[in-house]
Parts: structure tokens; C-alpha cells; sequence
């Protein structure tokens, strides 16, 4: 187990790299200067931007920034952004837990919604229920996420006026922030209906941004239980007398998660691109929105040290997913 | 009264092509103690009787028959919940394929242990001795460490001790094995058959043995059914039926063996069992019979009676009417 993990480490090295270069490039082919952005409408003065140029180091060659760039990284020193002049890092983990605990409701959400659907649909192939959820997750999975935001915005908190339209938790309630989740620190604070607020603030976001990986996950759930269902020890479960619940829940599940968990793997960048856009439009002030805002701002070391960071998740979720597989299904261990 | 009973048992398969009859007014006794050899080509419906019987076949079929008793319960009054107390609990069955009828998943403790759990309400350590002991009873080395180990980490032979182990677990009054050595080594093939004849000699348990093998039918079992396309064509105690089979395709089969050919080409039936669209009109082994007449292709045989083997035939071999023909 030892020897597969690091031998999986061992291929982050190449992509690791290849994201640094890749985010370092990106944010330098957009048009636009940093510099120039940061003067604002009312201009600048020729000496003065050669001046910040040099500062910054923009008056070297690109491969030498780079090089600084990197060392920097393997250093832990992913700079200070232009705009605020605090640290890179500092920055992306007091922002994060926002964007975590979006992205973990999220995946709840999908999860808890989208296996059982898929398990059901695969047991009642063929009929009614099975064709209209199919037909759903299809529906969902193809819906614009900014589409299907606005429109949840429009009827549950303009007509109906169930949720809130923006933000984390009501102004009404302050405390400070320990953990920088807010379901947490709502509770911890001890205020009365500071939970319930943070949960109503959580609860479209929540659904935008779990409706593509929810249906996805619905639709990897049912193929692989039907698969799994065909098989012999399904029928050597069922010769056992075992009931059907039992034998779909345990029996064919177990066997039939390992793809969909690795859709969930998938999905976990999905997310984190599906947040970008959720985060926009809900004000949720996570690393979506200030990625976004940085990419504008031409904010050269938060964007390219934000999509470093969040690769590394995403190939951090991956490695998670690949170890999973051998707990779940013991025989691909062997391999 | 006899164990299991069936009576007219026949199944229809909806396929996308019309109905297909997998097995055609079938009757099968099996009394306890008793080991019954159903022997038949592939497709002859030998699996897909016992399979309905046990509830297993797939939504596209069609269970009918007149009767279907098993130890006094009527199973085609029974719903689905009653009848899982009685199947893998009393009446149990091993598949074909020890490899993948064994969940991947789950070590093979847990597979056993969950029959024990659910048929017989054992608590944890009872279960954990009483799994041990049925490892001990189907031969495989070392139990205690075995329980914790997975499918695939085993041998196909072992495999299928654990299946044997499995379907025993709660002491059934009858246990049907599909085939349980076609996917074994000759050698581990005659364990496998001494383990299940022993266990019978233990337990009392009947046996329904299906096989399209003759030498583990001259092996192992008692009384032989022998089926052709659906339908039960013969039955004899195994000695008579070696000695004087009445159908003739019980006599091709039995030709065909290498153990009995005297030609140096072995004999064999020509043709293949029908198949959904050439299904003849009179009796179904006609065309690949080589005493068959216009009568025989015309009009389907009714059985006959016990002494002739129930032989569908009108020209039964191995009689004294049969000379003047």
C-alpha cells in the first residue's frame, strides 16, 4: 500500500509542474496590465510605470520571473498579490473554508440525493420512475449553472421570499471567525438563529452547486448497479434468501460505488470550477469569487498561486479517490 | 410424500422476439436423502427448472405449474417474503462459476456469516463458531484465518467449498448444485463430488445434481433425469438407465461417451438442440433422431409409463414391443 502511494505521489511531480507553468502563462497572455489596472481611470505617468515595472519585475525576462515564481513555490512562497500586498497564502486559506463549505454541502447534497436515485432507477428499470429521474439528470446536467441560480433566486427568494439572495449569514449576527465555517461558528457563538440564517444562506448555493454532480452521479450509480445486478453472486445473494433491499443496499452498492466514486473525484473539479460562477453570483465570499475578482484586477500572483492551489486539491481528492478504490474492492489492491 | 414436488412445471422467457419455453410441463420428485442427476445439453432447460423453483429467474420470465411443493409449503401460494425463509434456509443452492458467484467485495466470512445471521438469528460469536465449523466440514484448511480472507484471493476449488459451505449453513433439506465442477479441475471435480456425497451421507439432505456430464452422473448419482430442449424426456435409476436407456437420445448420449465407444470415431448426435425459431412440430429430439418416422415428426409423444422411464417415445428402445417394430 506504502509502494502504490508514493509511486502515486511520484506522478504529482510532472503535473505539479506543469500546472505552475500553465497558471504562471495563462494570466500573462491576457491582454491587459497589471499596472496600468492598478492606476486606475486616471492614468499614469511614463516614469512611474517604468518604475512599478521594475518593482515588480516586470522589466525582466519572462523566464526569469518564472524561475523566481518557482523557487518561490517550492519555497511555500507564492508572493503577495498586487492588491492587498498580503501573502498569496494567507489569502487563499482565510477565503477557503467558505468555498469548502460550499463545495462539502454540495457534494452532500449530490451524494445523498443522487445515489439512492440511481440505485432506485436501476432497480426499477425501465419503468416510470427510472425514465422521468433519467430524464431530470439529464435536464439537470446540461442546465447553465448561472441559468439555473438565477432562476432559484428568482422564485424561492424574489416570489416566495424563503432565502436570502446573497451572503453567508444575516448582518444581524457578529462573531468572530474561528474556524471560518460559518455552520460551526454560528453554533459555537451560541446566538440564538445564527445557525438556522448560516443554513438558509447555505441552501441555494448548495443546490446550484450540486445539481450537475448530482445528476452525474445519478447516472454513474444506475449504469453500474445495473451492471453489478447482471452479475453471478447477486443471484448467489438472492439463492441466500437475502431481501431485496439488503442485497441491492449492500451487495450490488458496494460493488457498483467504485465508478461512481470516481466520478465524484471528477466531479470535486467540477465543483470547484462549478463555484467559481456559484460564489459570483451569491456574493458567497469564497476563492471562487476572489479568483474572479483577482483575474480583473490582473492580479498576476493570486490567480496563478490560487490555480495552483486548487490543482493541488483537486490531485490531493484523486489520490484520495485511487486509495478508496482498494478499500472498497479489495481485488484492485492486487494490481 | 417426497421432498420436492413438480408438477406441469413450464417457463416462458419474453424475449424481443416473441416467447421462448425454456422448460416444457416438466415433473420432478425429489425425495429426501435421494441424489438426482438432471442431465442435458446446453439449453435444455436443466438450470432454468431448478432456478424457478428457487425464485431466481429474471423479471422476462414466466413461472407456471400445477404444483410446486417443497417440504409441505406450496411455493406458488407463497409470497416473495415467505419464500425467502425457506430458500438458502432449507432449500439451497451452488452455481457454475465459484469465482464470480462469490462477491468480490466482502471476505468470505461475512458472505457465510450473513445467512446465519438472517436464517438462524445467531449472535456474533455463534456465528463466528458455528462459520468455523462448516469450513472444517467442507475441508478447508485452517478456518479460523480463511473467514477473513476475499474471493479472489483463493483458489476456484476452494471457492467453491466456501459456496458448498455457504448453502449448507443452515442445514438444508435439500441442496441443488448447477453444474458444480464445470469450471474445475478434473481432479479438484472428484473432491468437490465426494464432499457433496459425503455431506449428504452426513446430513440426510437431498440432492438434485445438474450436470451435462455422464461420468459424474454414473459417479455420483441415484435416480437420472434426462432432459431434452424444455422438456423431460427420460428417468430411470442410474444403473437401468446405463444398462437400458428407452429414449434414443438417452442411447446417443450414452454412445457418445469415450468411455464406451468401440468405433474409432466417436459417435455423436448430429445436429444442435432447437432453438427458439426451429422448434419442430411433433417431438422435439425428431430431427436428430435416427429411428424418427412421420409420425414422430408430426405428433408430440406423451410420456410413458414408469417401467419404460416416462420415455417421451413412440418407439422406446430397450423393450420387447420394440422387436416387432
Amino acid at each position: 500500500m506504502l509502494k502504490y502511494v508514493l509511486s502515486r505521489l511520484a506522478t504529482f511531480i510532472p503535473t505539479f509542474i506543469g500546472v505552475t507553468l500553465i497558471s504562471f502563462a495563462f494570466i500573462r497572455m491576457l491582454p491587459g496590465d497589471p499596472i496600468v489596472v492598478m492606476a486606475g481611470e486616471r492614468g499614469i505617468s511614463e516614469e512611474r510605470y517604468l518604475e512599478l515595472q521594475q518593482q515588480f519585475g516586470f522589466d525582466r525576462p519572462i523566464y526569469v520571473q518564472f524561475w523566481d515564481y518557482f523557487t518561490g513555490v517550492l519555497q511555500g512562497d507564492l508572493g503577495n498579490s498586487f492588491v492587498t500586498k498580503r501573502p498569496v497564502w494567507d489569502e487563499f486559506f482565510s477565503l477557503f473554508p467558505a468555498t469548502l463549505e460550499l463545495s462539502v454541502c454540495a457534494m452532500i447534497f449530490a451524494v445523498a440525493l443522487g445515489l439512492p436515485a440511481g440505485v432506485i432507477a436501476a432497480v426499477n428499470r425501465g419503468k416510470f420512475f427510472d425514465r422521468a429521474l433519467m430524464s431530470t439528470a439529464l435536464v439537470g446536467y446540461s442546465m447553465p449553472i448561472f441559468w439555473w441560480a438565477l432562476l432559484l433566486i428568482i422564485v424561492f427568494s424574489g416570489n416566495l421570499g424563503w432565502t436570502p439572495v446573497s451572503g453567508r449569514i444575516d448582518l444581524l449576527y457578529y462573531f468572530p471567525n474561528a474556524t471560518g465555517f460559518m455552520l460551526i461558528d454560528s453554533i459555537a457563538s451560541g446566538q440564538d438563529g445564527a445557525f438556522t440564517s448560516a443554513l438558509r444562506h447555505l441552501l441555494l448555493p448548495t443546490i446550484v452547486l450540486g445539481t450537475i454532480p448530482l445528476a452525474v452521479i445519478a447516472r454513474q450509480t444506475r449504469s453500474a448497479m445495473l451492471e453489478v445486478l447482471g452479475e453471478d453472486y447477486i443471484r448467489t445473494a438472492r439463492a441466500k434468501g437475502m431481501s431485496s433491499g439488503r442485497i441491492n443496499g449492500i451487495h450490488a452498492l458496494r460493488n457498483a460505488l467504485i465508478p461512481v466514486i470516481t466520478v465524484i473525484g471528477l466531479s470535486v473539479g467540477t465543483l470547484l470550477a462549478g463555484a467559481i460562477l456559484t460564489e459570483t453570483i451569491f456574493s458567497w465570499p469564497g476563492i471562487g469569487k476572489w479568483m474572479v475578482d483577482s483575474i480583473f484586477r490582473r492580479d498576476y500572483p493570486v490567480v496563478q498561486g490560487g490555480l495552483l492551489l486548487i490543482a493541488v486539491m483537486v490531485m490531493v481528492v484523486n489520490l484520495t479517490v485511487d486509495m478508496l478504490y482498494g478499500i472498497i474492492n479489495p481485488k484492485i489492491r492486487k494490481r | 410424500m417426497s421432498l420436492l414436488r413438480i408438477r406441469n412445471l413450464s417457463v416462458d422467457f419474453a424475449t424481443a422476439s416473441g416467447k421462448f419455453r425454456a422448460v416444457d410441463s416438466v415433473d420432478q420428485d425429489v425425495d429426501t436423502g435421494e441424489i438426482l442427476a438432471i442431465v442435458g445439453e446446453s439449453g435444455s432447460g436443466k438450470s432454468v427448472s431448478m432456478l424457478a423453483l428457487m425464485g431466481l429467474l429474471p423479471w422476462t420470465a414466466t413461472v407456471t405449474a400445477d404444483e410446486l411443493t417443497f417440504d409441505g409449503h406450496d411455493l406458488l401460494k407463497m409470497d416473495r417474503r415467505a419464500r425467502r425463509k425457506i430458500v438458502g434456509n432449507d432449500l439451497a443452492m451452488i452455481f457454475q462459476e465459484p469465482m464470480s458467484s462469490l462477491n468480490p467485495c466482502f471476505p468470505v466470512g461475512w458472505q457465510i456469516k450473513e445467512s446465519l445471521r438472517f436464517h438462524l438469528g445467531l449472535n456474533r460469536a455463534e456465528r463466528h463458531k458455528r462459520a468455523i465449523e462448516l469450513f472444517e466440514q467442507v475441508g478447508i484448511p485452517d478456518p479460523e484465518k480463511r473467514l477473513s480472507v476475499f474471493p479472489h484471493q483463493m483458489s476456484g476449488g476452494m471457492n467453491q467449498r466456501v459456496m458448498i459451505a455457504m448453502a449448507i449453513a443452515c442445514k438444508p433439506k435439500l441442496l441443488i448444485a448447477d453444474e458444480p465442477t464445470t469450471a474445475l479441475d478434473v481432479t479438484i471435480q472428484a473432491q468437490i463430488l465426494d464432499l457433496l456425497t459425503s455431506l449428504r451421507d452426513e446430513t440426510g439432505m437431498g440432492l438434485v445434481l445438474i450436470t451435462h456430464d455422464m461420468g459424474v452422473v454414473a459417479e455420483t448419482a441415484e435416480r437420472v433425469s434426462v432432459q431434452y430442449a424444455g422438456q423431460k424426456i427420460e428417468e430411470q435409476q442410474v444403473l437401468p438407465l446405463f444398462r437400458e436407456p428407452h429414449h434414443p437420445y438417452t442411447a446417443a448420449l450414452l454412445d457418445a461417451l469415450p468411455e464406451r465407444a468401440t468405433e474409432k470415431r466417436l459417435p455423436t448426435i448430429p445436429g444442435v438442440v432447437p432453438g427458439q425459431f426451429d422448434r419442430p412440430a411433433g417431438c422435439l429430439f425428431s430431427p436428430r433422431c435416427k429411428f424418427a418416422n412421420d409420425k414422430c415428426r408430426a405428433e408430440n409423444p406423451p410420456p410413458l409409463g414408469e417401467d419404460l422411464g416416462k420415455a417421451r417415445c413412440f418407439y422406446p428402445l430397450n423393450t420387447d414391443e420394440r422387436v416387432a417394430s
